[in-house]
């Protein structure tokens, strides 16, 4: 799954099951801003402003640099697990729905996921908007009961021996995971492995990996 | 409320579908409705926990059959008849008409206000001085708590025996805030539930779920 493109698809119907039915809702949607903008409670160009920012600014990348951070510098890393919301505000990632944030931290013994059962509750300065998926029943409902079964098929076959730990953000923290370096990095800086870290291993539904060597075939 | 909209622990929605290389978006109707539920939420005449309620009221065979953003559409309208913004009548007009000039009111959010707003820090965190009711390590019960309007205590972790994992510091209390009935500070914690006082013992003696819990969500156990 690509982290890293997102904000530049503008197709308006996509064959995506979750949109139907798409004319009457477009309608909808088009008759309120209208009314909304007729009586002057928006101004059209903040409303492009807000969509501009989450589109194409605010997204997975900001979450890869804190991890990256964390993995060449201990001393950061210390600082991020015990105070999450002052050590990504040094990295510049503050504001709405990160306001007050927590970093669980994946061993080989502890796996820890995130979810929100009661809505779609998101890390948005770090990671952005919510993926569909995320947001979705079947997510939603699965995560807290059988989360080794949703973690097979991200493709993630924990050990019997590991502790499995879903945070459900019930309340106003926002949760971030991070996750094992890979091994074979070692000799990476901070940007060839923020390139790595994708948006799930993030959330705890996946495991970052390490490219395949140039060579290692032969 | 005990909606449809707190699904933890329930079964029948198969299996989780990631979607190849997502957009944010998936059509320009998802950017408009997530961009007037901010900018009319920059009205502050809700809040957070009133415009979650605002959702959870759809009725359950809409909210199942909705995407996400028609959940924050239906939210929006309902919030804005609600506080008098709008009318019904004013919201059943056609959407033909050509779009108005915008003569927006000075208080507005503004394209300049945004980053501002976006950026801003303190949401439901208080510096009220509480006492917190319990510590690191106690030994909890989630209340059975039903309440009628909006609650943050999930179904699956009431009546449940749990241990407070970390005390989160001092919040908003959202089933007084979404009924309008102030912040009622209050302490939150992580409480760690066992995946087998949860589920049963057929789920991993290791593996566990952690919830945020309010003050007036727990007793000692």
């Amino acid at each position: 799954m690509s982290d890293h493109d997102h904000g530049h698809h503008h197709a308006d119907d996509p064959a995506h099951p979750h949109n139907a039915p798409l004319s009457e809702v477009q309608l909808r949607v088009r008759a309120l801003e209208s009314l909304l903008t007729e009586k002057g409670l928006v101004d059209p160009a903040a409303l492009d402003e807000l969509i501009d920012t989450y589109e194409t600014r605010v997204g997975p990348k900001n979450g890869a640099r804190v991890v990256a951070r964390a993995w060449v510098d201990p001393d950061y890393r210390r600082r991020l697990l015990e105070d999450a919301t002052e050590a990504i505000a040094e990295m510049g990632f503050i504001g709405r729905q990160g306001e007050d944030m927590v970093v669980v931290e994946n061993t080989p013994k502890v796996h820890n996921m995130v979810v929100c059962t009661l809505c779609s509750c998101y890390p948005w300065p770090v990671l952005g908007l919510p993926p569909v998926w995320y947001k979705s029943a079947p997510y939603r409902s699965r995560a807290v009961i059988d989360p080794r079964g949703v973690l097979r098929e991200f493709g993630v076959e924990l050990a019997d021996d590991v502790e499995v730990r879903v945070w459900d953000s019930t309340a106003e923290l926002r949760y971030l995971v991070l996750p094992e370096r890979p091994p074979g990095t070692g000799g990476m800086g901070e940007d060839e492995l923020a390139a790595l870290v994708t948006r799930d291993a993030m959330i705890g539904v996946a495991k970052v990996t390490a490219p395949a060597r140039k060579g290692a075939a032969r | 409320m005990n909606g449809v909209h707190d699904m933890g622990g329930m079964h029948g929605f198969g299996p989780v579908e990631p979607e190849v290389r997502e957009p944010v978006f998936h059509a320009e109707w998802e950017r408009r409705a997530f961009a007037l539920t901010l900018a009319m939420g920059a009205w502050k005449r809700w809040n957070t926990d009133m415009a979650r309620l605002s959702r959870e009221r759809m009725p359950p065979v809409e909210y199942l059959a909705a995407s996400y953003y028609e959940r924050w559409l239906w939210g929006l309208r309902t919030l804005l008849v609600e506080q008098g913004l709008v009318t019904r009548e004013e919201l059943a007009r056609p959407a033909d008409r050509p779009p108005a000039e915008a003569r927006p009111r000075p208080e507005a959010l503004k394209a300049a206000d945004v980053p501002r707003m976006l950026r801003n820090r303190r949401a439901a965190r208080l510096d009220d001085a509480v006492s917190p009711k319990f510590e690191p390590g106690d030994r909890v019960v989630a209340r059975n708590l039903n309440p009628v309007g909006h609650t943050r205590l999930p179904r699956y972790v009431r009546g449940r025996r749990g241990v407070v994992d970390r005390d989160h510091g001092v919040f908003i209390f959202p089933d007084a805030h979404a009924a309008a009935l102030g912040k009622k500070p209050q302490h939150v914690y992580s409480v760690r539930f066992g995946a087998r006082e949860l589920w049963g013992p057929e789920a991993r003696a290791n593996d566990a779920v952690y919830a945020d819990l309010w003050d007036d969500y727990l007793d000692p156990a």
